[in-house]
């Protein structure tokens, strides 16, 4: 397998290269239907390996829509139809296209719900089952494998002591980090959120930006949310979305600072409909 | 612009993917042979039917009499028997079973008893319907007086398919989230409006499915039927259950001894000349279509209720 090894991610320590970006995902004239509607038109979009893109817009506006194309959703209902591409790289195929198995792109890129849906089981099969799925069984692997995801989603220490108790038993932020663990457990590129954090408190928000943050050294994340200031706090780009469009892309400071569009500005400061 | 390393083996996991699928076709194989030969048996036993019943079928056959010819022989009193069997079974079985079901469900109180009710509910769907007519023949033949009537044998098979559309009230009602009966209670509304205008309407596809499955194993039912004494050869109607003048109605009919198709169909195949066997088949090939014309319906209902139902 060639790596595309570039000086940038080479000297990662390096002051410089921290500002290096480095594309893992891209969106070409990317177009999405729900049998006659066209949900999406003309997506283009780079998203950047190991940061943080949050996508925002109205309810309705498709953001949803486009975050679930990503590990191909729409393929499990009839009816939906993609057009264009949604390029991932380094290996520069095209997840969308009909040849790629909808499997092998959901074993690289999870998705976190926007309400945390534990399967009624121990927190520890909950998190092992992406494991699982992939053919490990083995007792010592697993333990590692959960652990290390347990402490990636920052609830290990609440936890450790009742891996074999029912997840649902968790607090709802519990249960929400507790999803982002299984979601790591499987070790993807891209990390899709799709509002993680509407149905928790502001304490358990707190806790799931924080985890954002730190997670974007190890993985790339894509987010959803309708929260602006959120936006703000843990992305590093941000998308503007509306009806079905891409009115403006770039960086976060940038699109909450000095909008090129009059419709971003207004959505941003609350002054929009 | 630069793109990031690759820290996975992807042939590996084309060949995991791979050999888990394996699976995915393996059962979707197993599936299909089983449903295809679900199908095919169900299919034969049609085909064989209409081969030797189709012959006989005419109208004829539908406004004659049974006779000791079998050319002139006809379902008549069959189907009209069990038309109103229906009638009565319908009449009783669906306001107990919803009423029971709703009760349970939404108003009594979780405890022991309830719960004693509730098993013993389940337990009732599975007793053998020879039993319901045992009790049937002491109970409503002749501690009640009805004789062996269209109203006795309706009630039977009231009582046989009740616990089944108690279930599936229930389990209908069940699967109405919580948060509905929140959001309208939460206006103010009682159980009674909570129930009738939310609970019943939002669970009414699910009974209707419940009701005709139901009232489909009470038109093959032959056992209560023949305990409680149904004649197997008569020539004549019940009276009309609309009269020429008034009341327009009477209820005569259902103090009137009558037959039902399947005893018709039962006592056609144990006659030994050939030409009864054909009368059999055609008279199996009218029940089924009667019990898949309920189905329909019933599906055609449910589609229609539910086109606005939605969680």
């Amino acid at each position: 397998m060639a790596a595309v090894l570039t000086p940038e991610i080479t000297g990662a320590t390096d002051a410089n290269s921290a500002q290096a970006l480095v594309l893992k995902a891209e969106s070409k004239n990317f177009n999405f239907f729900y049998g006659a509607f066209q949900a999406l038109k003309n997506i283009n979009m780079p998203i950047y390996d190991r940061k943080v893109t949050a996508l925002i817009g109205p309810s309705g506006c498709g953001k949803s829509t486009y975050l679930r194309s990503f590990n191909r959703m729409h393929d499990l209902y009839p009816g939906n139809r993609y057009e264009g591409e949604i390029m991932m790289y380094p290996d520069s195929v095209n997840i969308l296209a009909p040849t790629i198995d909808p499997i092998e792109v959901r074993m690289r890129i999870s998705m976190v719900f926007q309400n945390p849906y534990p399967f009624p089981k121990s927190i520890f099969e909950n998190v092992a089952y992406g494991l699982r799925v992939r053919g490990v069984n083995k007792k010592s692997v697993l333990e590692d494998k959960v652990e290390e995801a347990l402490r990636g989603a920052a609830l290990w220490n609440e936890v450790k002591d009742r891996l074999d108790s029912l997840a649902f038993n968790l607090s709802g932020g519990q249960q929400q980090r507790m999803c982002i663990a299984r979601a790591l457990a499987t070790d993807p590129e891209i990390l899709l959120f799709d509002e993680p954090t509407s149905a928790l408190d502001p304490i358990a928000t707190g806790a799931i930006e924080e985890l954002v943050h730190d997670l974007k050294e190890r993985v790339t994340i894509l987010i959803v949310t309708h929260n602006m200031q959120q936006a703000a706090r843990v992305s590093d780009f941000t998308a503007y979305m509306y009806l079905g469009e891409m009115i403006e892309f770039g960086v976060t400071d940038t699109i909450f600072v000095k909008p090129k569009h009059k419709a971003t500005e207004d959505y941003i400061t609350g002054r929009f409909g | 612009m630069a793109t990031a390393e690759l820290n996975r083996d992807l042939s590996a996991i084309r060949r995991l993917i791979a050999k888990a699928k394996r699976y995915d076709l393996a059962f979707s194989a197993v599936g299909f042979l089983f449903l295809a030969f679900g199908i095919l048996v169900f299919t034969a036993l049609l085909v064989d039917m209409a081969v030797s019943g189709a012959g006989r079928l005419s109208l004829d056959f539908f406004a004659n009499f049974p006779s000791r010819r079998a050319e002139g022989a006809g379902i008549l009193s069959a189907w009209v028997g069990s038309v109103m069997v229906m009638l009565v079974t319908a009449a009783f079985a669906i306001p107990f079973g919803v009423a029971a079901g709703v009760y349970l469900e939404e108003y009594a109180r979780k405890n022991w008893f309830t719960d004693v009710i509730e098993i013993n509910i389940s337990n009732l769907a599975g007793v053998p319907s020879i039993v319901y007519g045992l009790l049937a023949l002491g109970l409503f033949v002749y501690q009640f007086g009805f004789g062996q009537s269209v109203l006795s044998a309706g009630l039977t098979l009231a009582l046989l398919i009740l616990p089944i559309i108690i279930v599936a009230t229930r389990e209908s009602i069940r699967s109405i989230p919580q948060i509905i009966r929140e959001g309208s209670y939460a206006l103010g509304a009682t159980k009674w409006q909570t129930t009738s205008h939310h609970i019943l309407p939002y669970s009414l596809p699910g009974i209707l499915t419940g009701v005709i499955i139901g009232l489909s194993r009470a038109i093959g039912e032959t056992a209560p039927i023949i305990t409680i004494g149904a004649l197997t050869f008569i020539a004549f109607l019940p009276p009309s259950p609309i009269t020429s003048s008034p009341p327009y109605f009477n209820f005569e009919w259902l103090a009137s001894g009558f037959t039902v198709m399947p005893i018709q169909m039962f006592n056609w195949t144990s006659r030994p000349e050939e030409a009864f066997q054909a009368n059999a088949a055609a008279a199996g090939l009218v029940l089924i279509v009667m019990t898949l014309s309920m189905n329909a319906f019933a599906i055609y209902l449910r589609y229609r209720l539910r086109k606005n139902i939605k969680w």
